[in-house]
């Protein structure tokens, strides 16, 4: 088990034919992701590799019906590119784009919602299944197939720097999703929490978060009424200088709202086990989990 | 991106919201000039800096006369303004706004932000003008009206109506303000604003309603579509070393330690400098540089980084994951001999070949360290600051 994608997943990529869209795609394809079709305007009739190409993504789900969508397109035209995949029928819509204003995707979400599409993103890594599925930019082989463990975060390289550790100490993956970086996103940290306590393979789950905005302290409170299996927590940030953006555009504490220590003390408060030293993350990994 | 009160007001005056007479000026014969033209006293002379509080910090003064309009500008323009927000280095002023003195009756707080979790915009309004927000919010809640605006079908009469009665307007004040707030909510979305505050909005004793103030941040990731906001950006607001980190495409922000350190991705950045903290030393920076880092963004991130003076050891801390540790290790080799470093470097690096990597860098001749995890890495840096 595992959650949202698996190896019945079919994907299809928007932006395929670009620098990082040809990259990942072959990256995916390495792996073992389905990758059905891709779709960029204009290059209809084409192929990448073996990926058949289509002008739409309409015409994609026609033809492959493909389920799952990657984006790779440019801010400017991401939210066209996600309301055309939600339009085209596509489950599961996975966004790596970085730097979509925060207005388009105030109005992607309201668009979409009530729909049957998912939005991971934007400004994500993506999503992988270990050893079934991978639609994203992480790197495949550091992760660790058959579970125990759900891993879901913020942050990128910063997910990598946790699932090395559990790897490292032997500790697998059922699932681990980036949500994204940006401050309106389409999966919460509760749709991913809730999904995990639902898989039974799922035993224990790992939460990544950052300063900015009250995602986490939301999480916390639905973790105290909800979550039944062991959780650990880490806040990146408690250093980070109150008003400034740290490179993520969601990564801000406003005032006294957003820091790392009020997120912190929430989790404590819903019996969330806390890492503080991301050096030692993969050692309380093992003491916590070792009877999941 | 931030701009000044007086940039903000110029575009209030664009969408019709009222906004005191007067205008900016870079010395006091301007300021005098201004003032003049207002053609009447008492006038306010307002240091303009990207941060609050400036009234508490001495940058916001009244002038009854000509004379005294030359002796606060003079004293304002030049002076080092400390505020809450400026931190204790505080901000050199450069130039001030001169506006005229109102006849003020009552003093609101009117703000639009889009909120993060209903992915709404929220409208805030507050009869506790010209106080701290936040301590208002925390305080007392109750007092502060939130309206939440949907982003595709936007705003609605009933939504200003709510605020004006809310607010408990004057009779007299209801119509200009709800216009005023329907103007205000046009500029917000035309503009991609991420904060729109007015801090106070006065009521004159002729029932006026007034912007006395103006704050607007923009959203960064929109900036491509409203090339005019950009020829507001003041270079004199940021930090030398920011600007310079801009140019390469790198987030770069300047902090008070001594541990330079530069990572790929903004999580994991952060994480590094909370991991300097906890092994007893400081960190100089938050350095960015972005998931994928190149042997051309690691050559940029050290000349930045070692334009710090207060840089005694610097930490690289690279996830390649997909990037070949190989690649990068020469990369950091001919980045580190072209730019002379003169600081003991600590490298930790994961991803493919990561054992070829680590022989480049032990075999470069340089004082380059190389680390095999996390707490081995911050471990031998913070020894070496604080030894």
């Amino acid at each position: 088990m595992s959650i949202f994608v698996n190896k019945n997943t079919r994907l299809v990529v928007q932006g395929v034919t670009g620098k990082e869209g040809q990259f990942h795609t072959r990256q995916c394809v390495a792996y073992g992701t389905s990758v059905v079709a891709g779709v960029t305007p204009g290059k209809g009739g084409q192929k990448m590799d073996d990926v058949p190409v289509f002008d739409t993504v309409n015409e994609a789900v026609k033809k492959t019906e493909a389920n799952c969508s990657m984006i790779f397109v440019p801010p400017p035209f991401a939210a066209d590119a996600i309301m055309e995949s939600a339009d085209a029928g596509i489950e599961l819509i996975v966004v790596i784009t970085e730097g979509i204003p925060v207005m388009d995707m105030m109005k992607v979400k309201k668009y979409i919602s009530g729909g049957k599409s998912r939005i991971i993103g934007p400004n994500c890594p993506g999503i992988i299944t270990p050893g079934e599925c991978k639609v994203g930019i992480m790197p495949g082989h550091i992760h660790k197939p058959g579970g125990p463990i759900g891993v879901v975060s913020r942050s990128g390289t910063l997910t990598y720097e946790v699932v090395h550790q559990l790897t490292q100490k032997g500790i697998g993956q059922t699932t681990c999703i980036g949500i994204g970086g940006d401050p309106v996103n389409g999966t919460s940290f509760i749709d991913c929490l809730d999904a995990f306590q639902k898989d039974e393979q799922t035993k224990g789950i790992v939460m990544v978060g950052e300063i900015g905005g009250t995602s986490e302290e939301e999480a916390s409170e639905f973790i105290l009424k909800n979550v039944t299996k062991p959780v650990i927590g880490f806040i990146a940030g408690l250093t980070a200088p109150p008003g400034r953006r740290m490179g993520h555009a969601g990564a801000i504490i406003s005032g006294k709202s957003g820091t790392a220590q009020g997120k912190i003390d929430a989790m404590k408060k819903s019996g969330i086990h806390i890492c503080e030293n991301l050096g030692t993350l993969g050692e309380i990994c093992v003491s916590v989990f070792k009877n999941a | 991106m931030k701009i000044h009160e007086y940039q903000a007001k110029e575009l209030f005056r664009k969408y019709g919201v009222p906004v005191p007479n007067g205008g900016v000026a870079f010395n006091s014969e301007e300021a005098i000039k201004v003032s003049d033209s207002l053609g009447c006293f008492p006038v306010v002379v307002k240091a303009q800096i990207h941060a609050g509080g400036r009234g508490k910090g001495g940058g916001v003064k009244l002038a009854k006369s000509a004379d005294e309009v030359k002796s606060t500008s003079k004293s304002i323009l030049g002076m080092n303004l400390v505020t809450n927000q400026t931190g204790h280095e505080g901000r050199l002023v450069k130039k001030v706004l001169v506006e005229q003195g109102l006849n003020i009756k009552k003093e609101l707080y009117l703000g639009i932000i889009p909120d993060r979790s209903t992915a709404k915009f929220v409208i805030m309004a507050s009869e506790a003008g010209g106080m701290d927000i936040e301590e208002v919010s925390e305080k007392t809640p109750e007092k502060i009206i939130k309206i939440f605006i949907d982003p595709i079908s936007g705003i609605y009469p009933y939504h200003c109506r709510e605020a004006a009665y809310g607010l408990n307007l004057p009779a007299g004040s209801v119509k200009e303000f709800t216009g005023m707030l329907n103007s205000l909510y046009k500029l917000f979305v035309d503009y991609d604003c991420s904060l729109l505050e007015i801090n106070p909005l006065v009521i004159t004793a002729e029932d006026k309603v007034i912007a006395l103030d103006a704050k607007i941040t923009f959203d960064d990731n929109a900036l491509f579509r409203h090339k005019d906001i950009l020829e507001y950006r003041d270079i004199d607001e940021e930090d030398p070393l920011e600007v310079e980190a801009s140019k390469f495409n790198l987030n770069y922000i300047k902090m008070d330690g001594n541990v330079g350190n530069m990572v790929n991705g903004a999580g994991l950045a952060m994480a590094t400098m909370d991991i300097i903290k906890f092994a007893g030393a400081e960190p100089a920076n938050f350095l960015d540089v972005g998931g994928g880092a190149s042997a051309e963004m690691v050559e940029n991130g050290f000349k930045i980084i070692l334009g710090d003076k207060n840089v005694k050891g610097v930490f690289i801390n690279i996830f390649g994951g997909i990037l070949r540790c190989d690649v990068l290790a020469e990369g950091v080799v001919k980045a580190a001999k072209k730019t002379g470093i003169a600081v003991p470097v600590v490298i930790r690096m994961e991803g493919t070949n990561v054992e070829i990597g680590r022989k480049i860098l032990s075999e470069s001749g340089l004082n380059l360290i190389t680390a095999i995890d996390l707490q081995d890495a911050v471990g031998k840096v913070a020894a070496i600051v604080n030894s």
